[in-house]
């Protein structure tokens, strides 16, 4: 009776210690999957600070500014340049108007000149005030 | 089995016992036995206790690593969220020259891929005293790729941080650099050095046969990331003051110039820019005159901008009202042996108008109606002489004497700003006190969350608004500064052209320079400009300086998008400007 008590444990025995080695191999196996998940999410950060860097530096305003004037020819809106559009708040009228323009054109005493850094206005709009119709 | 086969026949009768053998037989093999016992307990004993330690260590060798952990360093941002520096991984490539073999071909590719010379390159390997020896720190991943695939014994490679600035040249001054140790040397990276870097960390693993980490053994040390740090700086405004200040400097052929933007309500600093610059992607060359922040730690004789705080006194303590009439004629005044002069004669002014003709002799004249001290204290409270307190490397105090030893004339030229030294930032913020009704607001560096902040008030409301409609006209038609105009906002400020000094005497050489702040119905901005020597001929304040402010604030109140509160087409611009006076 005793005999047979002790090879049933020495059985649970084995079994327990067999149980213990694949349970640590499985451990071991999820750790690894989980240190390799983790490489990838640090990778990934890595990539990511790279992309916000390189966003950046894409869309630095020196490099906007530089690349309008370069390959859009574009010019900063210099005030001589700058069509005003007002609508009358009780008759709804719409004017158009080139303040700056006009008043150099009017040729008073001192003349008026931008205060904003500008160059030199290009020819006036074709019918600048001429096309101050009213409009709704 | 054996045992049943062998029942019948008991131990005790087995012929063999019946031999008699020698007793010291039997004691010798006892004799042994207990001997190879005691040997090996003390091996046991030996090996358990006293190598004990060096076995275990030479156990865990074989199995088990200490990792590094690496920490990176905070990111700093602008107030919106946009990068102005990031680490970015990078690698260091050494050598252990005596280990090193690799033929004259894979010297030169890897000579290009470092971008060095070939005989630097050999220069360096040949050093056979030394096991260790970097050939290149900071290389890009990719190049580092290319390296590591050619392969060479005895190049090797090694982890770092390579400091990223994606805005470069244009904010350069406000974020400094590190070096190839990421550690801080100049700006805001060496100010706040501490918050950004981070901890490094470290954990003890156990590697299997493959080399993969199988298991976290003993404490893990987590590694800290420094912080990010926002900004007040706005990168947009920051640009469009940069390129203004550039372009000023070119036109004017001025030596260098600078530029701040503070918001009013907040004290928060939105621009501050300087040339000449430098990119601190390529920071191998650099002079002291590039690395200099001009807003911050150079100091110069203000002059005609230190007027409104005169006027500003003499109407606080009650000598005077903005109505008063000074009588500034003949344009020239004589105090203890020296004369002082207007750049013309403008006959009677109010105490207003002084302000917006910018007149030396009507600044005198209040000047000499106050006490030293009450001038003194006037301008300790503004800030003058004390160093601006944002946490910053190399913001200096400037120069205000104590009162009490104050010649007269002394006190009258300090009236209009000679004799004394200020910063940039010292001026911008000290005109807090009239864009804010009276109060000077702390200045900040850094973001500050929930708007606005309270100052300390140093002159009454009143006071202020009256210095203010001063400003105004100053920055009128009939002031000094007729360009300092914006389309669409009413502007207020004043011009200053100071003569610089060489060994103690002043020189033709200036100092141009304008503070003012918009819209004036509800100040949000203020804007100082400095322009250092200009030499293509125009020097005044209001001819150089004030067209750089006007730019800078226009395309910064729109860029902030702050509503118009003046009709667009006021700005007036007489043939002759008012002469400022020096």
């Amino acid at each position: 009776m005793l005999t047979r008590v002790n090879v049933l444990l020495a059985g649970l025995l084995v079994l327990c210690a067999l149980g213990l080695v694949t349970s640590q191999h499985r451990a071991r196996k999820v750790f690894i999957d989980v240190e390799r998940a983790q490489a990838h999410a640090a990778a990934h950060e890595v990539r990511w600070n790279q992309l916000q860097v390189e966003q950046t530096e894409l869309a630095k305003s020196a490099r906007i500014d530089a690349r309008a004037r370069r390959e859009l020819t574009m010019q900063s809106a210099s005030a001589e340049r700058t069509l005003h559009l007002s609508i009358d708040p009780v008759t709804r009228q719409v004017s158009l108007s080139q303040p700056w323009r006009e008043a150099a054109e009017s040729g008073k005493p001192g003349g008026v000149r931008p205060a904003v850094h500008g160059r030199p206005a290009r020819p006036a709009a074709p019918g600048g005030r001429a096309r101050a119709e009213n409009r709704r | 089995m054996k045992r049943g086969r062998n029942r019948n026949v008991p131990f005790v009768s087995n012929p063999l016992l019946k031999v008699s053998l020698p007793a010291y037989r039997s004691q010798l093999l006892m004799l042994c036995v207990a001997l190879g016992f005691v040997a090996l307990a003390a091996r046991a004993v030996w090996l358990q206790v006293f190598s004990q330690d060096f076995l275990q260590r030479q156990g865990e060798v074989r199995y088990a690593r200490t990792i590094e952990l690496p920490a990176s360093r905070g990111k700093i941002f602008d107030r919106n969220g946009v990068v102005l520096a990031s680490s970015l991984p990078a690698r260091a490539v050494w050598a252990a020259p005596e280990q090193v073999d690799a033929t004259p071909e894979q010297l030169a590719r890897l000579a290009r891929l470092l971008s060095m010379r070939e005989s630097e390159l050999s220069r360096r390997l040949a050093d056979n005293d030394r096991s260790f020896v970097y050939l290149k720190r900071q290389v890009e991943p990719d190049v580092a790729e290319q390296v590591a695939r050619l392969d060479i014994a005895g190049v090797h490679q090694q982890r770092e941080y390579k400091r990223h600035y994606p805005e470069g040249e244009t904010i350069a001054h406000v974020i400094g650099f590190t070096n190839v140790e990421d550690v801080g040397q100049e700006g805001v990276e060496l100010a706040k050095n501490a918050v950004l870097s981070g901890q490094a960390g470290s954990r003890r693993v156990i590697r299997d046969r493959l080399g993969r980490v199988v298991e976290d053994v003993g404490a893990t040390r987590e590694p800290h990331n420094g912080s990010d740090l926002a900004l007040s700086i706005d990168s947009k405004v920051q640009y469009l003051a940069f390129n203004a200040v550039r372009e000023a400097v070119d036109e004017h052929r001025a030596r260098a110039g600078a530029a701040v933007v503070i918001d009013v309500r907040s004290g928060e600093i939105l621009a501050l820019a300087n040339w000449p610059t430098f990119d601190p992607n390529l920071r191998e060359k650099l002079s002291g005159a590039q690395l200099r922040n001009r807003v911050l730690t150079d100091t110069f004789e203000p002059g005609s901008t230190m007027k409104p705080f005169t006027a500003a006194l003499a109407l606080e303590l009650g000598l005077m009202r903005p109505d008063t009439t000074i009588q500034t004629d003949p344009g020239r005044l004589t105090i203890g042996g020296r004369t002082i002069g207007d750049s013309r004669r403008h006959g009677e002014l109010t105490v207003a108008e002084v302000i917006q003709k910018s007149s030396n002799v009507g600044t005198a004249k209040m000047a000499l109606e106050m006490q030293a001290q009450q001038m003194w204290e006037f301008y300790t409270r503004l800030g003058f002489g004390q160093a601006p307190r944002i946490g910053f490397p190399g913001a200096v105090a400037g120069r205000v004497r104590p009162y009490r030893n104050w010649k007269p004339i002394e006190q009258v030229t300090m009236s209009y700003g000679h004799g004394m030294s200020v910063s940039l930032l010292q001026l911008a913020r000290a005109y807090s006190v009239f864009a804010r009704d009276g109060e000077l607001v702390p200045l900040s560096m850094f973001r500050v969350d929930g708007g606005a902040v309270d100052g300390v008030e140093v002159i009454s409301p009143e006071t202020a608004r009256a210095v203010r409609h001063m400003l105004e006209l100053a920055a009128g038609p009939g002031g000094t500064a007729p360009r300092a105009q914006i389309a669409g906002y009413r502007v207020a400020g004043k011009t200053g052209t100071a003569h610089k000094q060489e060994n103690g005497r002043y020189v033709r050489k200036y100092i141009s320079s304008f503070v003012g702040f918009a819209p004036v119905s509800d100040p949000r901005v203020i804007v100082a400009v400095m322009l250092d020597e200009p030499s293509a001929g125009k020097y005044y304040g209001g001819v150089v300086a004030a067209p750089i402010f006007a730019r800078i604030t226009g395309d910064s109140l729109r860029a902030l998008r702050i509503p118009p509160d003046a009709p667009l087409a006021q700005v007036i611009l007489p043939a002759d400007a008012v002469e400022e006076s020096m």
